[in-house]
Order: C-alpha cells, then structure tokens, then sequence
C-alpha cells in the first residue's frame, strides 16, 4: 500500500468518526423534539408504557384541536407578535437615532450621558425590575401592552453596541454629503442607516426573539387572560392540565413550531449574526 | 430673529440633542431612575399597599446578617476558641439560595467544554455542516416554557424517556424532579443540553476560524502531534473568547435560575432548585417585601460588580497570547 492510498484511507476513518460524532450529538438534540411530536400525536391512554415507542398509531390529531379550543392560543400568538414587533422597531429606531448622535455628533454633555449610559449597563436587571414595576402600577398601566412594550424598548446594550459599529464606518462620504449641504437627519437616513444594515438586522433578530419567548417580564406584568402572550399562556396551560401529556405536547409543538420554522428558514443569518457580535439574545 | 431661530434648530447641539432625547427618556424612566429608586427602595420596607416605612440596614441585615444563637452559654475557653459554633445567620433560607445559584454553575464549565469540543469538531469544511448547526441551535432558540414542559416529560419517574431508557440498561432511575440533589442535577442537565450547542459554541466557532493557520503550519514542520498542536495553539489562542464565556456566564449564572427553576420544581423541593432571582421574585411579586427584594438585587450587583473587576483586571492581559 502507498503513503497516499494509507492517507486516503485515514481520511475516510476520520471523517466517518466525525459525521458519527455529530450525528450522535444531533441525535440527542432532535430525539426530544421528536418524542414530544410523537406524544402529541398519542392516544392519551397508550402514553404510559414502559416501551419508547416513537410512532404514534393510532394518531390522535384531536389532542391538538383539543389544546388549540382549550385556552385562547390565538390571542396569545397575536399578543406575542404585537409586542416583539413593537420592542424591536422601537429599539431599532432610538437605538440607532442615540447611537448615531454619539458617534457622529459633537453637542455638549454628549460624553457624559454616554457614561451614565455605560455606567448602568453593568447594574443587574433585578435591580430596575422592582422600580420599574412599581412606576407601571402607579401609572395603572400594568397588564396593558404599555407594559409589556414600553420597557423592553430601552436597552443601553443596543445602543452602545450600535455605535460602536457607527464608529467604524468611514467619514468620508460624510463629509462629501456635507459638503453637498446634506442636512445630518439625511445623513443619518441615507448613509449610516444603509451602510448599518447587517448591525441593525442582528439587533433587530435578537430583539425580537428574545421578546418573543420572554417569560419573566410578562409573568410579572400580566394578569388578565387576554394580555397573556405566548410563552406565559404556555405556562398557564400546564397549571390547569398538569399531567395531561398529550395535550401538554401538543400545546408545546404549537408554541414551538413557528419559531422553529422561521429559524430554519433564515439559520444561516441568525447564526452568522451571533458570530459577527458576540451577542447573546 | 427668524435667522437665529433656524440657526439654532439646524445647530449641531440640538440636533444631537433631539436624536438622544426618544432614547434618554426612555433610559430615565425604565433605568438611570428607577436604579436610584431601588436603592431607595433597599432601605425601606414596603408591600405597595401601605406607605412605606424607613428602617435604615434592616432589610440588609435581616438577610447578611448574623446572630448569636440564644441560649449560647460560654463557660469554658473552648467555648469562645469554637464561637462560630453558636453563631448563626438571620436569613438560613438566603444561604441555602446563594449555594444553590452557585451550585448550578457546575455546569458552566461542563457545558463550556462541551461547546469547545463540539466547535473544534464542526471547525472544518464538511458536507451538511450547516445542518448539523441548525440542529445544534434549536434548543436556544426554542421557548423556555416548551423546552421546560418537554423535560418535565422526559424526567417523569414512570413513564418519562430518561428513565425508559435507563431501564433498558437494567438502572432503575431516581425520582429525577422530586429529589434535592437530582432536582438540581436535572436541570443542570437541562441546561446543558439546551446550552451546548448554542451561543458559545458559535462564538467558539468564530474563534476558531481567527487562528491564524499559519500557527499548525509551523508546528507541523517541527513535528507536533494533534494533542500537542491542540493544548499548545488551540487552547491559547482560544483564552479570551474562554475568558468572555466563563465571566459572562458566571455573571449570568450569578442572577439567573428563576425560569427553568419555576417551571420544572417550583423552586422544590424544599427549596432545594430556589436560587437569588427566584428569591427576589418570591419577595417582590409574592410576597410583597419590596425592600427586601431591592437589598437582594443589590447584593446581585455588589456580586456582578465584583466579577466586572476582576474580569477588567484580569481579563485584559492575562490570557492575551502573543504570537509571532
């Protein structure tokens, strides 16, 4: 046998060991996923056996229309929607607008509350948590979409990491549009927002996943049926059918499945995104 | 007039001004203010339903503090040389908290290696590999609620997949969520599963593709095996992103746990899954003690701060790897 026939051969061990590997890994991270679908789809007697049995016969769709009728899955959908839309075009417009003037203007003071900005981004969320609850009580604004909104909207996160990527665009065509008598609202419009866009839309993907499976805040906000959004309306659904599993499943799979649907289809953006930034959601 | 009027709205100043103002009003009301406000808040007691009441170090002592356990007799030498014997804390409930939040972050560095691993794996050209990180990532983008529910199924004692499974091999499977320890190690283990393929194996990933290859090129030429190109450029190269992940978890780990912990246990049993955050919301939003529950975020943030510094002073140039 030559040296070239014995590395091809090694190659080949390899890269079966590493398919295997990940495959082994994948599978782990998928079987849960896939028994949750099949327990959903299971007659609610046949569920407790001591067997793994993956294909559910016979398959129930009923337990979904079931867990859709049980609690108001719709309004929860559009409530979640509302919110994660509102928070991230909010966060997205004043993040961008307080990012550009700190990066691209001169005003006094500017240095100053950029430091009072940066000052509180290593103070715990637990610690406004309470106030801020209390300031939305006071306004009687508590489980309304005020709420819910108004809040997350304002991160110093965003906007600090806004401009640092302002930071690093050149002033070049700045300066020209200057020149040309380019008022800065323009500026800001047509050139730094434009040339922003993979930071804008990382900012805007996290914020907007990361209000749509948001639990804490509006557990704590919440209290009315109608205001629930998603994930607490989830959560509402196993305190009433605690151990239910069908049902428990199917409800999970409908809570799931969207958002898994619109990860897959734009993967390669979102995780290319924390790669670029460093961002968690 | 009219000139000075336009000259002053086209003015850099107030321009700059109007751009900050959506954003500062909103990081008055929901931040810089209500910051001040919790420290207030720290030294009162109040249940938002009766006017609150200054009591100056209480509520910080009610939780640090420590007291002489009633009945202590000093008779002997002894008694005084062993005194910690007889002293006790005020609050035994925030202890037990503070070692379980700290307990949960056994699984930062199990779950760190695991990423490392998976990231130097997948840190080749490979056919489906996008497949695979799609596959990886699920869990992180998944809805904690559903992911919670999910392994509440997985871990029930009769009937559940984990126990199924352990029965095949012949193991008999504890009561995984109603047991102290195993009620801990379960949602360790459900941590990890969701974690390890997620954020920091990407930024892992991202790590790995900025070594510069011409580091194994060279130590090829000088004869070093995998294991040794691995601990000798891998690792080191690989500090800071380490480095990022370990504070920034640790700092996570410091005021997280309510979420997993209030789905799957409630906090049980017996407490045993309770940690810091879980504590502050049971003392704000259950039991109404919202001096209480701000000393307790302030103790988060004398802990987070903490961590900050050393991460500044540490961080900086410690694990910098200088190549040539």
């Amino acid at each position: 046998m030559t040296l070239h026939q014995m590395k091809i051969i090694s190659d080949i061990i390899n890269k079966t060991l590493i398919y295997l590997i990940l495959s082994l890994f994948g599978l782990s991270m998928i079987f849960p996923f896939l028994w949750m679908l099949s327990t959903s789809l299971k007659d609610p007697t046949l569920i407790f056996t001591s067997s793994i049995n993956l294909w559910p016969s016979p398959i129930i769709w009923r337990n979904y229309l079931e867990a859709w009728n049980a609690i108001p899955f719709g309004r929860f959908y559009v409530n979640s929607t509302i919110v994660a839309i509102a928070v991230t075009a909010g966060q997205v417009v004043t993040s961008s607008m307080a990012a550009y003037a700190f990066s691209r203007l001169r005003f006094p003071g500017r240095d100053k509350i950029f430091f009072a900005y940066l000052a509180t981004m290593m103070i715990p969320g637990m610690v406004t948590l309470i106030p801020v609850f209390i300031l939305l009580k006071t306004l009687n604004w508590l489980d309304t979409y005020k709420a819910l909104i108004l809040p997350g909207i304002f991160s110093a996160y965003g906007t600090f990491m806004l401009r640092q990527f302002f930071m690093t665009l050149p002033a070049d065509l700045e300066d020209a549009a200057k020149i040309d008598g380019c008022s800065l609202w323009r500026i800001y419009w047509q050139i730094i927002l434009p040339l922003s866009k993979p930071a804008l839309a990382t900012l805007g993907t996290f914020t907007f996943l990361g209000n749509w499976q948001s639990f804490f805040w509006p557990l704590i906000v919440t209290s009315s049926e109608k205001m629930k959004t998603l994930p607490i309306g989830l959560s509402y659904f196993q305190d009433i059918y605690t151990t239910n599993w069908t049902l428990l499943m199917a409800a999970s799979v409908i809570v799931l499945a969207p958002a898994l649907l619109i990860f897959i289809l734009n993967q390669r953006f979102i995780t290319q995104g924390i790669a670029l930034t460093g961002l968690k959601g | 007039m009219k000139n000075k009027l336009s000259a002053l709205f086209n003015s850099e100043t107030f321009i700059g001004y109007c751009f900050i103002l959506p954003n500062f009003i909103g990081f008055l009301l929901f931040i810089s203010l209500p910051v001040l406000a919790s420290f207030v808040l720290s030294f009162v007691s109040w249940d938002i339903f009766n006017p609150p009441q200054f009591v100056g170090l209480k509520n910080f002592l009610d939780l640090f503090g420590f007291h002489m356990r009633p009945g202590a007799a000093f008779g002997s030498i002894f008694d005084y040389i062993l005194v910690w014997r007889y002293i006790v804390p005020n609050d035994f409930e925030f202890w037990y908290y503070l070692y379980n939040t700290t307990f949960f972050m056994l699984g930062i560095p199990l779950g760190m290696i695991g990423s490392l691993l998976m990231a130097i794996i997948m840190n080749r050209p490979l056919r489906g590999i996008t497949f695979f990180r799609t596959i990886y990532f699920l869990p992180s983008i998944s809805s904690i609620v559903a992911i919670a529910l999910l392994w509440r199924w997985i871990y029930n004692p009769d009937y559940g997949l984990l126990n199924t499974l352990l029965a095949y091999m012949g193991i008999q499977g504890p009561a995984w969520l109603n047991h102290p320890v195993w009620a801990r190690i379960s949602l360790i283990i459900m941590g990890l599963w969701s974690g390890i393929g997620g954020y920091n194996m990407l930024l892992y990933l991202a790590a790995l593709q900025g070594i510069p290859q011409h580091l194994y090129e060279a130590s090829e030429i000088d004869g070093a095996n995998a294991w040794q190109k691995f601990i000798h450029i891998t690792v080191p190269m690989l500090s800071p992103t380490t480095f990022f992940i370990f504070v920034m978890s640790v700092i996570g780990g410091f005021q997280g746990g309510f979420q997993s912990a209030y789905l799957m246990t409630r906090g049980g049993p017996g407490g045993a899954t309770t940690t810091i955050e879980y504590y502050i919301y049971n003392n704000a939003f259950v039991w109404f003690y919202m001096g209480k529950a701000s000393a307790l975020a302030w103790f988060l943030f004398v802990i987070i701060f903490a961590v900050t510094l050393f991460n500044w002073k540490f961080g900086g140039k410690k694990v910098q790897y200088q190549y040539m």
